[in-house]
């Protein structure tokens, strides 16, 4: 706590020739990037003429590669909106005092971890995505050709309503009910509708990897299946 | 002699009305520096040591608006040599790359600088999560900061279709394909209220499919709406940054 009180500095010329120099940086390593490389250019679009594998720019990989596992609604739709919105509520959840403006991981474990497991979550998913993916979206690592063809789908099945309604209760039950159970720092940290909301977020954020880890392990493809939509 | 000039340039009635203030190195004149400079009136006169340390701000949020006045810069060049219609966009990009000086760089520079970009806003969420920078009362301008990283994808995405090749004719077809499949809007989504003619889609489309009309779509939100949205909320960030507390670090 110390910092507030730390020595001003001007920003002239102090700061500002700082900037000027990371500027300049920036602007030599564009230039040298742009002579080097060039930005990728394929042919004209042509809409009967498909691209396999059709890719999305590298910051969408990953929400593409989640439609490995997920109806398009749930990834491309839901999964970003959930996201956008958690990360906006964030500062109105997050009512542990401490650590504000500095780096305190000790006092905010379980803010930081859990950011950080969603933050590299998305990475890992861009990665697989971008780089791991060839023709009909199977899984090619960097060394295989893309001129092998891999099987497709292993047979996957479905639980049925009546089990998957109840593993999806049981799983957020579970996952609101325990820690309050086990411990009740955090619930009382946060309130009741905050601790719902805080752990509900968390809960779906954690579904996406379990999902995943379903259909790797057991060829689940659904765990719920309605007349409306499937989960 | 030159220190006549310099100081009969320096004392002009032009050169007073450009600056406001002196140059000799004091204190008064180092603060009417920034005070007195639209630009740098962005900053304080004075600033926390730790904001001189990149180990704790990364550098990230300065860098990410950089790279946006980099892509604003490319941008209006680019636009010079760049007709929003399928006929003749790709050819547009061939022309760049083998007819018009320079133009490949130019090019080049756009996307790159975008990517990064991408790159470096998302470190600075990352930063200041880290840092606890959301905490009171700085609580809305993280708000501000997601709007602002929501801009930057929406403004990466509808410059993918533009050069019109097949990355980003199929880019786009996947991407709004997803959003044909969204709850309500989107007419092959769960609950849907509405059909191909006037889901989300198709609002971004113009179309059921990706033609003329959603070329123009991207292109007019790619360089006009998006941007002048981008540019609201950076002012409103910036300007709270200083109203919230100046730059991160313990109140």
């Amino acid at each position: 706590m110390e910092r507030s009180k730390s020595k001003k500095h001007f920003v002239w010329p102090d700061l500002a020739f700082k900037e000027f120099l990371t500027i300049i940086a920036l602007t030599i390593i564009l230039i040298i990037w742009g002579l080097l490389m060039n930005a990728p250019l394929r042919e004209m679009a042509a809409p009967e003429r498909s691209e396999n594998p059709s890719k999305a720019p590298w910051y969408f990989a990953g929400l593409q590669e989640l439609l490995v596992y997920f109806d398009p609604w749930i990834a491309g739709v839901m999964i970003p909106v959930i996201i956008a919105a958690g990360l906006i509520i964030i500062p109105y959840i997050d009512t542990n005092p401490n650590g504000r403006g500095s780096y305190t991981f000790s006092l905010r474990r379980f803010a930081v971890i859990n950011f950080l497991f969603g933050f590299l979550l998305w990475w890992g998913l861009i990665f697989i995505g971008y780089f791991l993916r060839g023709p009909n979206w199977q899984l090619y690592l960097p060394w295989e050709s893309w001129g092998t063809v891999k099987e497709t789908e292993n047979y996957l099945w479905s639980l049925s309503p009546a089990i998957g309604l109840v593993c999806i209760a049981v799983y957020f039950g579970a996952g609101i009910l325990l820690p309050p159970l086990m411990s009740i720092d955090l619930y009382l940290l946060y309130g009741s509708l905050r601790y719902v909301i805080v752990m509900t977020l968390i809960l779906l954020m954690y579904a996406v990897p379990l999902k995943i880890f379903l259909r790797l392990a057991f060829n689940i493809k659904y765990v719920l299946v309605t007349s409306w939509f499937n989960l | 002699m030159i220190e006549k000039f310099w100081n009969k340039l320096t004392g002009s009635q032009l050169c007073k009305s450009i600056f406001r203030h002196g140059y000799e190195d004091t204190t008064r004149n180092r603060a009417l520096q920034v005070r007195s400079n639209v630009f740098l009136h962005l900053h304080p006169v004075s600033v926390p040591e730790h904001a001189f340390k990149i180990r704790f701000t990364w550098c990230m949020g300065g860098i990410t608006f950089f790279l946006f006045l980099v892509e604003a810069f490319t941008g209006v060049f680019l636009m010079f040599y760049y007709h929003p219609i399928p006929e003749f966009a790709y050819h547009d990009m061939k022309y760049l790359e083998f007819d018009i000086p320079f133009g490949i760089i130019l090019r080049n520079i756009h996307r790159w600088a975008a990517h990064l970009m991408v790159f470096t806003i998302i470190l600075h969420m990352l930063r200041v999560f880290l840092t606890g920078s959301y905490k009171p009362p700085r609580e809305f301008n993280w708000v501000v900061g997601v709007v602002l990283i929501v801009l930057t994808f929406l403004l990466s995405f509808t410059g993918y279709l533009l050069p019109w090749d097949q990355l980003s004719y199929w880019a786009i077809t996947v991407a709004t394909n997803m959003m044909g499949a969204a709850p309500f809007i989107g007419h092959e989504g769960p609950f849907s209220v509405v059909n191909k003619y006037n889901d989300i889609r198709f609002v971004v489309l113009g179309s059921t499919e990706i033609g003329t009309n959603a070329l123009l779509r991207f292109y007019v939100m790619h360089i006009i709406v998006l941007p002048a949205a981008a540019i609201i909320f950076m002012a409103v960030h910036f300007w709270r940054i200083r109203k919230d507390g100046g730059i991160s670090g313990p109140l």
